[in-house]
């Protein structure tokens, strides 16, 4: 459904993406992997169209993502960013309901702010987070609530960039299930980015892992753990010696 | 050979880099207004920026043209009375702040409150990747952070003139009658009948002009706000500079455009 091919992509000197191909099946979660910098934000951001690839190209069911209508494409998206990129101008619930209060898939503000508080206990916020603005709120409840937003509108495709980073363990659960269950029972396609080896095992179908701006071994999550891949091993056993250096 | 040439090259480089500057602000000025016309519109942003741009503005734009007034009476009072002429006071009062003052003073003031305001806050919301949030849940930047701004700005600058116009008349009017001496009812009578139409709305239209640009400069220096804190900055000083010279440039211009005939 979402294949990318040969994609490149530098800023100024610095190459980030260097040859990049990886394909993701509809209804299949894949997990990218990949030290610190490699630019798997980058990749995901190409896909959306926000950054623009030097060269390779990316579809999504066929059709290359930087044509066509992109309101339509668009809003077949949910994306979790890294940083929560909340909109601090308005309280957490116009937050997640942001799709909900405008544009085609516009409903009434009432009904919008059930889906939203809805959407906020699914990620294990209480109603009353409702109405704080996001300045107001922790790092990782900023977090959830950026999932919360990505989940609302139910898209088919949802990319999660680092969901777990910066919760505690108990939370960091309830959001891997949360995502197992968005991909088995809603059916939609899952490209979630990870460092948290647990989230890898309890999230992904499949698993691919970056590495020098291509994918170095991609398979299923299943053979993480056999794989004879020196890289992988290094990353799966997070152990300091091995072929990544340890300065990047 | 290469040290001789490098002050032509540098020219050559910082001119070519406004050209293209220039362009970009062209393109971005006209994409943002063709977009003012073709829906999604979102009114509840445009009353909110009505709000922030216009009435927040009032109080600035009012003290600017009260003291102004009151400062252009005794200056005329002073140069007039060199050649017998101080009974001009509420004349050139009512003309020079009217025709020039109103707008050009309270255009300034605006860029720095409101330009500065808009590329902070558009700035910020690109580089916490708010813009790229935007995107993504199918909204465009442009419509929805651009157009509600430049929109507010023009259509609230020529109130914002108007009522300094009459609130720097009023400097005057008190700065005249309590100070030099003049009567009430002939200041009041002198300024009305004198006042024709035109000096009124040339600077209204003046208003609007700046508006526009100040909102502009605001909202093109956010969106290419550089990264971090550090880029923020720069942007907004680069939207309160830009906005007030080309605010100078285009008044200019305009006096032009409307009083040489
Ligand atoms: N807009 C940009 N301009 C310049 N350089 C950028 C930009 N975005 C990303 N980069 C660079 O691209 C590289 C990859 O960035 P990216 O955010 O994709 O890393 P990442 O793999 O997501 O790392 P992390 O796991 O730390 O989030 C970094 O070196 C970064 O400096
Ligand atoms: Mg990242």
């Amino acid at each position: 459904m979402i294949a990318l091919s040969d994609v490149h992509k530098a800023f100024g000197p610095k190459q980030v993406l260097r040859g990049l191909t990886l394909d993701v099946a509809k209804g299949e979660s894949c997990v990218i992997i990949g030290g610190s910098g490699t630019g798997k934000s980058v990749c995901l951001k190409c896909i959306l169209g926000l950054v623009i690839p030097d060269t390779g190209q990316i579809t999504v069911d066929g059709q290359d993502v930087t044509k066509g209508d992109r309101d339509a494409f668009l809003a077949r998206f949910g994306m979790l960013f890294q940083g929560g990129a909340l909109f601090d101008s308005m309280p957490v619930w116009q937050n997640v309901a942001f799709r909900l209060l405008r544009g085609r898939q516009k409903r009434p503000k009432l009904e919008a702010r059930e889906i939203a508080i809805e959407k906020l206990r699914r990620v294990g916020l209480t109603p009353d987070v409702a109405d704080l603005y996001p300045s107001e709120l922790s790092g990782g409840m900023q977090k959830r609530v950026g999932l919360a937003r990505a989940i609302a509108a139910e898209p088919e495709i949802i990319f999660f960039d680092e969901p777990t980073t910066g919760l505690d363990p108990i939370m960091s659960g309830v959001i891997n299930d949360l995502i197992r269950e968005i991909v088995t029972e809603m059916g939609a396609t899952a490209l979630t980015i990870t460092h948290d080896m647990s989230s890898v095992r309890a999230i992904a179908d499949k698993v691919a892992m970056l590495h020098n701006g291509k994918i170095r071994w991609h398979g299923p999550v299943a053979e993480i753990d056999t794989a004879d891949d020196p890289y992988l091993r290094q990353f799966v056993t997070g152990s300091a010696v091995g072929p990544i250096a340890a300065v990047r | 050979m290469m040290v001789l040439l490098s002050p032509v090259a540098a020219i050559g480089r910082s001119t070519l880099a406004m050209l293209s500057a220039i362009g970009r602000v062209t393109i971005y000025a006209a994409l943002a207004v063709s977009h003012i016309l073709r829906p999604p519109f979102y009114p509840r942003e445009f009353l909110h920026q009505l709000l922030h741009i216009g009435w927040l503005s009032l109080p600035v734009v009012g003290l600017t043209a009260l003291f102004t007034g009151g400062a252009l009476a005794l200056q005329i009072y002073a140069g007039g009375s060199r050649f017998d002429a101080q009974a001009v006071v509420p004349q050139i009062v009512a003309i020079g702040i009217v025709r020039e003052l109103g707008p050009v003073l309270g255009g300034l003031m605006v860029a720095g409150r409101v330009a500065a305001a808009i590329a902070a806050e558009i700035g910020t919301m690109k580089v916490t990747e708010q813009i790229d949030a935007l995107v993504t849940l199918s909204t465009n930047p442009l419509k929805y952070l651009t157009v509600p701004r430049i929109l507010a700005a023009t259509l609230s600058l020529p109130v914002l003139v108007a009522v300094g116009d009459a609130i720097g008349i009023f400097g005057g009017y008190l700065v005249s009658t309590t100070r030099l001496g003049f009567n009430e009812a002939a200041y009041l009578r002198n300024t009305v009948d004198f006042l024709e139409v035109w000096d009124v709305t040339s600077g209204l239209i003046k208003g609007a002009v700046f508006g526009f640009l100040v909102a502009l400069m605001g909202c093109y220096h956010g969106m290419n706000s550089g990264r971090g804190a550090q880029g923020v900055g720069r942007a907004t000083t680069n939207a309160v500079v830009s906005a007030s010279i080309l605010i100078l440039a285009a008044n200019y211009l305009l006096t032009e455009l409307f009083f040489t005939a």
